[in-house]
């Protein structure tokens, strides 16, 4: 049962960038930004975590799970150590993904020819 | 009047297509982004008994984003991307591949002006806006709590 709602949930979001896509003129950059702040608002209203409860990854795979990171990170740290931990929170929460991505594409670029200059 | 007739019937018709058109892109982004999160789902499920929560939480994004870097070097991702939109855009997928790309085509501009400021073109504006949201959001919360602290 998790993989259906993981799939049917998943797809849905993404449906929805796909829309924005066809009927604004959102270049693909502003979506993914406006997805993140999107998973962070609706994890501070509290209405994020149970879809992430209700279809796991279909919620956590896309962009605004990365935001339900961001937002959770910050939470856990502001219990734990206070007004400190709003700076902190949400980059902890988040550091493996970002250092993954950077180390990947930057492993990509020695390993694949780039454009021509 | 037949120019304008012309005009009206092309512009009808461009509006049917592009109504056809969207659907099929939806379909297609449904069909993409559902089975990249069910992909991530099995990946989740086979990490978790072995690894725990916390490392399968990280593990998982980062085996989309070392495979998306590999297939965005390949030049696959690319192909499907085309094809899938907001399928491939909006799953971590998206973000990966909009570093890794920035990173291979900069590359010959310069290590460090070239592909060090260019890999965060896309990725930029992401972790800055996410992180504003998020330090805003912290600071929200600790306000509640003292506000909270203080009424009781």
């Amino acid at each position: 049962m998790d993989y259906l709602w993981a799939f049917i949930v998943g797809g849905l979001i993404c449906v929805v960038a796909e829309l924005l896509l066809c009927y604004t003129k959102l270049t693909a950059a502003r979506i993914l930004t406006i997805y993140v702040v999107a998973g962070v608002f609706l994890t501070a209203i509290g209405l994020y975590k149970p879809l992430v409860d209700f279809a796991g990854c279909g919620a956590t795979t896309p962009l605004t799970g990365f935001g339900y990171a961001l937002a959770e990170g910050v939470k856990k740290a502001v219990d734990e150590r206070g007004i400190f931990g709003a700076l902190t929170g949400g980059l902890t929460a988040t550091s493996g993904g970002i250092a993954a991505a950077l180390t990947f594409a930057f492993l990509a670029a020695l390993a694949f020819k780039g454009k021509p200059k | 009047m037949i120019p304008i007739y012309k005009k009206d019937y092309k512009k009808y018709a461009e509006k049917t297509a592009q109504k056809s058109n969207v659907l099929v892109c939806c379909i297609k982004a449904f069909l993409v982004g559902g089975a990249i999160c069910t992909f991530a789902q099995w990946l989740y499920n086979m990490f978790i008994t072995r690894l725990g929560e916390e490392n399968t939480r990280l593990l998982v994004p980062v085996v989309l984003i070392f495979l998306t870097a590999l297939t965005t070097g390949l030049g696959w991702f690319d192909k499907l991307a085309k094809h899938a939109g907001g399928g491939t855009l909006v799953p971590i997928t998206g973000f990966a591949n909009a570093i890794s790309s920035a990173a291979i085509d900069s590359k010959n501009e310069g290590w460090v002006l070239g592909l060090g400021s260019k890999i965060f073109t896309i990725a930029g504006p992401v972790i800055l806006y996410g992180t504003l949201a998020s330090v805003i959001y912290g600071v929200v919360l600790y306000l509640l709590k003292l506000a909270g602290a203080g009424g009781a």
